[in-house]
């Protein structure tokens, strides 16, 4: 990875709009603007069409030979497949609101990361071929033919957005980019053309479950591991049940939580809570990933990762699902899921909190709950006992990450859930979180090496934001409900916001539980001692969170 | 920009010319028949262009609290589980352009002395002419009624009443016709002075802003200035509302210019970004209910399932998923076997 540049230097550093206009102007495939192909075995494996070795840097793309047939094909048979397309190529009025809201654009100031613009790529093929006025004026009326540099140009754009969203938001009409940018990836795969990052963890969860590829007794290993650290830290091992059968909730969570610092302490977080509250749980190996670089792929490849989850619900002959943190697997399950393979196997019914009895309501169909939403739960009826104060060395904040937020709502459930285990929580700008949150910069796919100049530019609001809080509210830690946050977040704040730490919700959960039986907690679960207590103190802690919890009430 | 105005120019002038040369009913009987018939029969089929295709996914933009435990406050505007809420939601959206009052101007101070900043602004003018310019079309288009219903119905008097309320001039003066130049002119300026706004706008952008100007122009110079004899436009439109039009002899040329630029919006409306008007109605981000973990939504072309099974999992594992212990389908002897 080359050298990042200064902050400083990178906003400086942000060129001017090009003095020709947008049709005219082609993408530079300079190192660190892209990210690397998908390999062709890869491609071979998943029966994607037209497999091939290419690279974004070379001249030629190696495209199929009818590679312009192909691609109008697929895209009239997306039209007819997608009434949003139809219509969110028919009524853009350009108005320009989108503009400034895309974090992309912010932070490269090129005119094509507008999402209006990013929707002009396509739109201006879709006049050619689908509107009158196209077919007649040209490119008077912005209408353009496709050539293998418009091929290049929707590549480049198509991976500069995370479907995040936010421009959806402050439409007058809706139009949504992440339906566009998911339409245009489809159609790229068309011709066979991916990138590695998505489709290496789209293979992998596809055969092994994970997106690692790790095989299933290594996961067992590594979530024992896990369950080690949490008896260094506590005094207790939590359980670990695997693949149980009759148990009466599935639990899935993106697998980064099991192999990457600092979703591992999330992990741990789970696995404390479910111990303490002895939960009738299973985990499952062949369910192991919640996760789904599928949706970042094409919709029936989300389709086919996602289906593992009810077909190990109904195998393991569960009661329901619930789920962990995760940003894109949440849009998945929450949006997506029950369309996809529903309705749900016949051993699973409306979710129910075993410890408060709460019927979860709004879950009655996909029968799968947030994490986020069952401890928010058990907090509110006093089951857990909890000690914030080990949590006051973190004056915290929340990043909402875009899919819970703008496609789902999970906005109060989270923050409900800090507030009980943290006594120091501060919310950034108001421009900056819930529904109008920004994007890490490397979603969707992006969270990778390669273009980390990129995305430290994509991330310039979040860690603004982030900084602002910083330096007015002393803020040190940022809480996120999202794996791929947790990954791409840490990059992010040591670059914009140096000093914050990052973690999931729940490894601040159990770093405030207090667990029946524990020895006194000196560290936390990333076996840092905690400041302010003393090893050979009596612990107190028992009082605190009686107190603290009669607050809540 | 500049071709756009010349087209308008081209328009109106060829109008002017024909009107003079004695083609008045061409432009004043032929032209907006047709242009009316395009218009009906352009966004029936627009709108059945977009039926045609499904809704396969259930995917509204979340804008605030999600439905869920008793103890959390549902945003049920923003986002809406109730058809009641998506209704209210759509409402405001038709009505008050609610997404857009969102809206927000974002700027990045490259030299601030805390280093390089994002700062947010509130944005509200675009949301304020917007509304303005629509609803002073509406209640423009309103008026217009007075040409075509005899008795003139009170409530159109009404309207013009208020929208004359402040009494200037001879006749008196129209404020929803000032106000709507006002409006047109800051959402072209717009596209001319902000350099966001100017490099993304194409001709299609250009071209209506201009042909409004035109036809409220237009209207404005024969109410005002160009006086026509409005008791003979009265008859003449009436005649074409009961498709026995009467004949143009008097009729300012100017009348059929401002004729030809409607009939000219009409032709032009239903292949055009004007549809919003219909399209925002079918918005799946907007119209639909958040629901999704609570009534499955049905994908008409859902694809058969195809996955990596268990069973194939357990076959290509069994082995390894037996060493570490991991409860099995079939153990590895009997697999073997």
């Amino acid at each position: 990875m080359a050298k990042l540049p200064t902050p400083e230097m990178l906003i400086a550093g942000r060129p001017a709009f090009p003095d020709q206009g947008w049709l005219d102007v082609k993408p530079e495939f300079t190192p660190g603007s892209f990210c690397y192909p998908a390999k062709k075995d890869t491609m071979e494996l998943l029966h994607m069409p037209h497999p091939h070795e290419w690279d974004p840097a070379a001249e030629d793309w190696n495209l199929p030979e009818n590679w312009e047939q192909i691609l109008c094909d697929a895209f009239a048979e997306r039209l007819e497949k997608h009434r949003s397309l139809k219509l969110f190529m028919d009524i853009c009025v350009r108005c320009g609101a989108c503009a400034d809201k895309c974090h992309f654009f912010l932070g490269t100031n090129d005119p094509k990361n507008m999402p209006v613009l990013r929707a002009e790529l396509l739109r201006s093929l879709y006049r050619r071929d689908h509107t009158m006025l196209g077919k007649l004026l040209g490119r008077t009326v912005g209408a353009r033919g496709w050539d293998k540099d418009v091929v290049k140009e929707l590549f480049y754009y198509a991976y500069q957005c995370t479907e995040c969203r936010r421009c959806s938001l402050f439409c007058p009409y809706g139009i949504d980019t992440a339906e566009i940018t998911m339409i245009v990836r489809e159609l790229l795969h068309e011709v066979g053309l991916g990138t590695h990052w998505i489709m290496d963890p789209v293979k992998n969860c596809s055969f092994t479950g994970n997106h690692l590829g790790i095989q299933p007794h290594s996961f067992v290993e590594i979530v024992e591991m896990l369950a080690d650290d949490c008896e260094t830290v506590t005094g207790i091992r939590p359980k670990t049940p695997f693949n149980k059968k009759n148990a009466e909730i599935l639990f899935i969570t993106p697998s980064g939580d099991v192999f990457a610092d600092p979703g591992i302490y999330t992990f741990m977080g789970y696995l404390m809570l479910f111990h303490e509250l002895d939960l009738d749980y299973t985990l499952s190996t062949y369910a192991s990933e919640g996760g789904n670089f599928g949706s970042f792929t094409s919709f029936n490849m989300a389709k086919k990762l996602n289906a593992k989850m009810y077909a190990e619900a109904e195998r393991l002959n569960v009661k329901w699902i619930l789920g962990g943190e995760c940003g894109h697997m949440w849009r998945v399950l929450n949006q997506y899921m029950d369309t996809y393979n529903g309705p749900t196997p016949a051993n699973m019914i409306q979710p129910v909190s075993p410890v408060t009895g709460t019927k979860f309501r709004n879950a009655a169909s996909t029968k799968m709950v947030h994490i986020a939403e069952f401890t928010a739960d058990l907090i509110y009826h006093n089951k857990l006992n909890l000690d914030p104060g080990r949590n006051d060395h973190i004056i915290t904040t929340f990043h909402d990450s875009c899919n819970p937020a703008r496609g789902m709502g999970l906005l109060d459930e989270p923050r409900y859930v800090l507030k009980a285990v943290c006594n120091n929580f501060v919310e950034m700008p108001e421009n900056t979180i819930r529904e109008q949150t920004f994007c890490c910069g490397a979603g969707s796919g992006l969270n990778t090496e390669e273009i980390m100049e990129l995305r430290m530019r994509a991330g310039m609001p979040r860690g603004n934001a982030l900084r602002y809080v910083q330096q007015k509210f002393n803020v040190n830690h940022m809480a996120c409900i999202c794996a791929i946050d947790r990954a791409t977040l840490t990059p992010l704040a040591g670059y914009w916001a140096p000093g914050v730490t990052v973690s999931g919700l729940h490894e601040l959960v159990a770093n405030a539980l207090v667990m029946k039986g524990e020895d006194k907690r000196v560290m936390d679960l990333r076996q840092e001692d905690l400041p302010n207590v003393d090893a050979d103190e009596p612990t107190d802690s028992e009082e605190n969170a009686s107190d603290a919890r009669g607050e809540d009430q | 920009m500049f071709p756009s105005l010349l087209l308008v120019l081209l328009i109106g002038a060829v109008a002017w010319a024909g009107a003079s040369a004695g083609c008045a009913a061409l432009f004043g009987v032929a032209l907006p028949y047709a242009a009316l018939a395009v218009f009906i029969a352009g966004m029936i089929w627009r709108i059945t262009y977009w039926a045609k295709s499904p809704v396969p996914f259930c995917i509204p933009t979340t804008g605030g609290q999600e439905y869920s435990l008793d103890f959390i406050k549902q945003n049920k505007i923003d986002c809406p589980s109730t058809s009641g809420g998506v209704f209210v939601r759509m409402l405001l959206e038709i009505l008050l352009f609610r997404s857009l009052f969102r809206n927000t101007s974002a700027d990045v101070l490259e030299n601030s002395p805390t280093g390089p900043r994002s700062i947010y602004y509130s944005s509200k003018w675009l949301w304020v002419f917007a509304l303005w310019f629509h609803y002073c079309f509406l209640l423009i288009f309103i008026r217009h009624f007075r040409f075509f219903m005899e008795p003139v119905p009170s409530c159109i008097t009404f309207i013009e009443s208020i929208d004359g309320i402040m009494q200037i001039g001879a006749p008196r003066l129209f404020l929803t016709g000032v106000w709507i130049l006002v409006a047109l002119c800051f959402l072209l300026g717009r596209r001319v002075f902000n350099e966001r706004l100017r490099y993304l706008s194409l001709f299609n952008d250009y071209f209506p802003l201009w042909l409004l100007i035109g036809i409220v122009g237009t209207g404005i110079c024969l109410r005002y200035f160009d006086k026509t004899e409005i008791a003979l436009v009265k008859i003449f439109i009436m005649g074409l509302a009961h498709f026995s039009p009467a004949p143009t002899t008097n009729i300012n040329a100017m009348f059929f210019v401002h004729i030809t630029l409607v009939s000219t919006l009409l032709f032009y409306f239903p292949f055009s970004k004007l549809t919003h008007m219909a399209g925002i109605f079918f918005s799946p981000t907007r119209n639909m209910s958040t629901n999704s973990r609570m009534t499955r939504h049905i994908n008409p072309w859902n694809p058969p399932k195809q996955y990596f099974t268990y069973a194939e999992y357990e076959d290509t594992y069994r082995d390894a998923m037996a060493e570490a212990g991991l409860p099995l389908e079939k153990q590895p002897d009997k697999a073997a076997g």
